[in-house]
């Protein structure tokens, strides 16, 4: 592809970077902001995440400067994915009828994952000690033994 | 791009290393299209002997319920199972998808398109290679211990997912394994035939100027690799759930089974237009050079088989209608499902307008040709019943659902087979096949074809359900009358399969004595007829071909000749 | 192959074959990735509560390097196109090697972050969240490493004898690939908690 006038590398690299960077301090500077944590850490989650797609797409693969017929097959692609996507959602997504028990009810599944949880414990090693310095209901732990998937 | 700019006739050293090449490097391990596109076919119609001799089987197994069947034996009902489910898998992956797509796009789409062979011929081999892993892989399926997988083509979870439900713990992997490798052949071998068509035509030939099977082989290319990707994520989750024990589908540990029915059913019904756009590119080309007319409607066609394929990944769910999609989606997939009759109709009628004041040749290719119209317009018009969401209700898992869709995929599958044999038997071994032989072929084809698959409609509408081991089990089912209709059938497909041998018969006499073809014995116009039958390795020898116009020009008005061949100069063009 | 075959050389569209093929093949690969992602969105949607807590227990600088090496990766594979395109054999192996060196960087940390989970009890059978987890990562490291074996072929099979210069394009753009495919997964798995 020579002949193009395409930015430096190096500078698409270094936003890159900067963006990242961005993309993993947003979950540790979210919660200073109180009820828009959660909005925030989505956007600098999956906003940078597309846009850093978007600028390797552009500058690395040089889609910007290829023949039309390349963005197509990959936008083509990509849409697709909406299609299958929210054409399951209207099934996968309203799964709550009136005949219709869940055979594994959300809260029981929460229990265990905060059972097995490594970080809400602190270490492994000193699991079955310190389950009460975390307040999230690490309490429950007793009902349910999960020590016999981690031995 | 300086690549292209090179001249196109640096193909003479080509011929000064004509030395004489093994059987094995000339026939197995050729890179050239039209061995490969051979190896394809042969396999498909030897994998299409299997397929119907489980069908002969399963059918006997339901007119005489325990009776010993010739060439089988008692039929237990987990080997009922094995059949019915390696029956459906083996006709669509490997002999639709094969025959179909493989084998007449390898042998026609750089014939049509005026070039020497895939851009990518050793990809081509390795595609074939795949697939042939994938067939003795599926073979082998059947001799393990516990049988051939037994849980439909479909392979719902959890049936398929757990040994303990389908009771057969090799067999269902090697089955998902199968079908995996399978699809990786098809993928690579759909890449191939797409960057070839986008990049390797021949001087002169635009857009409009690709025969419309080229096109419509193309597209279902792209529809096939555009829906499998899902299922290929989803073959890996069912392998994880049958083999290491992971829930993907499972819904007694937080797992989604009706997600693989999405998977599967995403690239299901794709799949369905990947197999029918070639068969109907084959009955246009078929259609057109038989009724010496101009192809009605060129573009029109052409953009209806886009925007089918376009529609074709909006219809899945209407597989589920009973399966727990919500019934709000269901007018969704109602609509799209209706609507997507609209573009296949617009093909067809396409067809029958090109038959309209031409002067029909009743060959044998073109019988079948137009016995694909009839037949398919039978199993189209079905399935709008079948696409409404509160007739599904009743027909769904009935025979009438059978009939419905074995009304599309044989006249997909077997006539458009046929039909494309005959006509490029000529172009493919270079002698005519018998056509008296043929005619014969074709009625003992078709009229037992009606016989099997309308009593099935009647017993389907009267609610006999599918996947039934026997039906004396079930008073409503067991009368006489139905029981005749089951006979009735078993019978017909017995007649049908035998007629097949006179197909072979006819096939492997024509390839030894057949009368001489030439170059062009349908005085047809496009690439593939301008070069030897059958065409040299390099296809057109020392210069290849440039196209100045369209590949339909028939019983053009002032010209001595009904036909117009692409390549032939217009006379104000100096030579 | 006995001669050249012309169907190769040519180029309609005005996009090398090759090219073509693999923005054909990152097509279909969008999909097999993307119905994975698709049918693990749709099973987090359902399982929020519990999978944010499983989700929890992953490692975010283990992920977050890895991040940082598949990016510098593909600023050095986009290097090795340039060098590529100069005909600099020297400049060009160095490049695609080291790219191979930050693929074998992901690789490594990706088996340390395995076993430390595994060794926390979070295996391919804990639950759906680590299913999902295992098949997707583990299905992103095998083009991973598929990568770097077709890395090396080409540094050492064609371009040390100087032929075939564009397959660096080619490998390169299936390598970005690979990159964005990450890019999308370490929010996924890593950040939304």
């Amino acid at each position: 592809m020579a002949g193009h006038n395409h930015p430096s590398y190096l500078k698409i690299y270094i936003t890159l970077v900067i963006l990242f960077i961005v993309s993993v301090a947003g979950p540790e500077v979210a919660p200073a902001f109180g009820v828009f944590a959660k909005p925030i850490v989505l956007l600098t989650a999956f906003g940078i995440a597309i846009w850093k797609a978007y600028l390797v797409c552009a500058y690395f693969m040089h889609l910007k400067f290829e023949k039309i017929y390349a963005p197509y097959i990959l936008l083509a692609c990509f849409s697709l994915l909406f299609v299958f996507f929210f054409g399951t959602a209207t099934d996968a997504m309203f799964a709550n009828g009136h005949n219709w028990v869940k055979p594994v009810s959300e809260e029981a599944a929460v229990e265990e994952a905060k059972a097995r949880s490594y970080v809400l414990h602190g270490s492994h090693d000193d699991h079955g000690e310190d389950q009460h310095d975390d307040s999230d209901g690490a309490d429950h732990d007793d009902d349910h033994d999960s020590g016999d998937k981690e031995h | 791009m300086a690549e292209v700019a090179h001249a196109e006739v640096g193909h003479g050293d080509a011929h000064d290393d004509h030395h004489e090449q093994s059987f094995w490097s000339k026939y197995v391990f050729s890179t050239d299209h039209k061995i490969i596109g051979f190896q394809y076919m042969f396999t498909g119609m030897a994998m299409a002997l299997i397929g119907g001799y489980f069908a002969y089987v399963f059918r006997m197994q339901l007119a005489f319920p325990g009776n010993s069947i010739p060439f089988w034996g008692t039929l237990s009902p987990a080997a009922y199972n094995s059949l019915v489910t390696n029956h459906g898998t083996i006709m669509i992956f490997w002999v639709a998808m094969p025959v179909l797509i493989a084998a007449m796009g390898n042998f026609l789409i750089p014939l049509m398109i005026g070039c020497d062979d895939m851009v990518f011929p050793r990809v081509n081999r390795l595609s074939y290679q795949i697939f042939l892993l994938s067939a003795i892989v599926l073979i082998i399926s059947f001799f393990v211990p516990g049988g051939g997988f037994g849980g439909a083509w479909t392979a719902y979870p959890p049936l398929s997912a757990k040994a303990e439900y389908n009771s057969t713990p090799f067999g269902a992997p090697l089955w998902l394994i199968a079908v995996t490798l399978e699809i990786v052949a098809f993928l690579l071998g759909g890449i191939n035939f797409i960057t070839t068509t986008m990049n390797a035509r021949a001087k002169g030939m635009k857009m409009y100027d690709i025969p419309m099977i080229v096109w419509m082989i193309v597209i279902a290319s792209i529809l096939f690799m555009c829906s499998v990707g899902p299922l290929i994520a989803g073959a890996v989750m069912l392998l994880f759930d049958q083999t290491l024990g992971t829930a993907f589908f499972d819904a007694a540990a937080g797992g989604d089974p009706v997600l693989w029915q999405h998977l599967f059913w995403f690239f299901g019904h794709p799949e369905v237009y990947v197999v029918l756009l070639p068969a109907f590119g084959i009955v246009g080309e078929i259609t057109c050079t038989f009724a010496r007319k101009k192809l009605f409607s060129y573009k029109l066609i052409l953009y209806s088989t886009i925007g089918l394929g376009i529609l074709s990944f909006f219809v899945w769910a209407h597989h589920q209608f009973i399966s727990g999609v919500d019934p709000r989606a269901t007018y969704l997939f109602t609509t799209t499902t209706l609507l997507i009759s609209i573009p296949v109709a617009i093909i067809m009628f396409a067809y029958i307008a090109t038959l309209y004041g031409g002067s029909i040749r009743f060959t044998t290719a073109m019988l079948f040709g137009l016995a694909f119209t009839g037949e398919f317009l039978l199993g189209g018009v079905t399935g709008i019943w079948l696409g409404s969401s509160g007739v599904d209700i009743y027909l769904h898992d009935t025979y009438f659902v059978l009939a419905h869709f074995h009304y599309t995929f044989v006249p997909i599958a077997i006539i458009a087979t046929f039909a494309a044999v005959y006509y490029w038997f000529p172009k493919m071994f270079g002698r005519k096949m018998n056509e008296t032989l043929g005619k014969f072929h074709f009625w003992g084809t078709i009229i037992p074809f009606n016989g099997i698959f309308i009593p099935l409609f009647i017993l389907g509408a009267g609610g006999q359900h599918r996947r039934i081991y026997n039906y004396q089990h079930f008073p409503d089912l067991a009368g006489a009358d139905m029981q005749d209709m089951r006979v009735f059938a078993t019978i017909s497909l017995i007649v049908m399969l035998a007629f097949q041998l006179v197909f072979i018969a006819n096939f492997i006499i024509s390839l030894k004595k057949g009368e001489k073809a030439g170059k062009n014995p349908w005085k047809a116009n496009t690439l593939e007829w301008i070069t030897e039958s059958p065409p040299p390795h390099g296809n057109f020898g020392e210069t290849m071909p440039t196209v100045y116009r369209g590949p339909y020009e028939y019983s053009v008005e002032g010209r001595e000749q009904d036909y117009w061949p692409q390549n032939e100069k217009p006379e104000s063009e100096p030579s | 192959m006995a001669h050249q075959i012309i169907a190769t050389s040519r180029s309609r569209t005005g996009i090398p074959t090759g090219r073509l093929a693999v923005w054909w093949v990152i097509g279909s690969e969008i999909l097999i990735f993307g119905g994975l992602i698709a049918s693990y969105l749709l099973n987090r949607f359902n399982h929020g509560p519990s999978w944010s807590i499983e989700a929890a227990n992953t490692n975010t600088f283990i992920g977050a390097c890895n991040t940082f090496w598949l990016l510098t990766s593909s600023l050095f594979v986009v290097y090795a196109h340039a060098a590529s395109e100069r005909r600099d054999a020297a400049k060009t192996r160095m490049w695609i090697w080291l790219t191979i060196m930050l693929g074998g960087f992901f690789m490594g940390f990706k088996a340390y972050e395995y076993t430390t989970e595994i060794h926390h009890g979070f295996t391919l059978f804990t639950s759906n969240f680590w299913s999902f987890y295992y098949t997707a990562t583990g299905l992103h490291g095998f083009h991973v490493l598929c990568g770097m074996v077709i890395m090396a072929i080409i540094a050492e099979g064609d371009i040390k004898k100087g032929q075939n210069w564009h397959r660096v394009e080619n490998i390169g753009l299936y390598w970005h690939f690979v990159d964005i495919v990450w890019i999308f997964l370490f929010p996924l798995m890593y950040i939304a908690k």
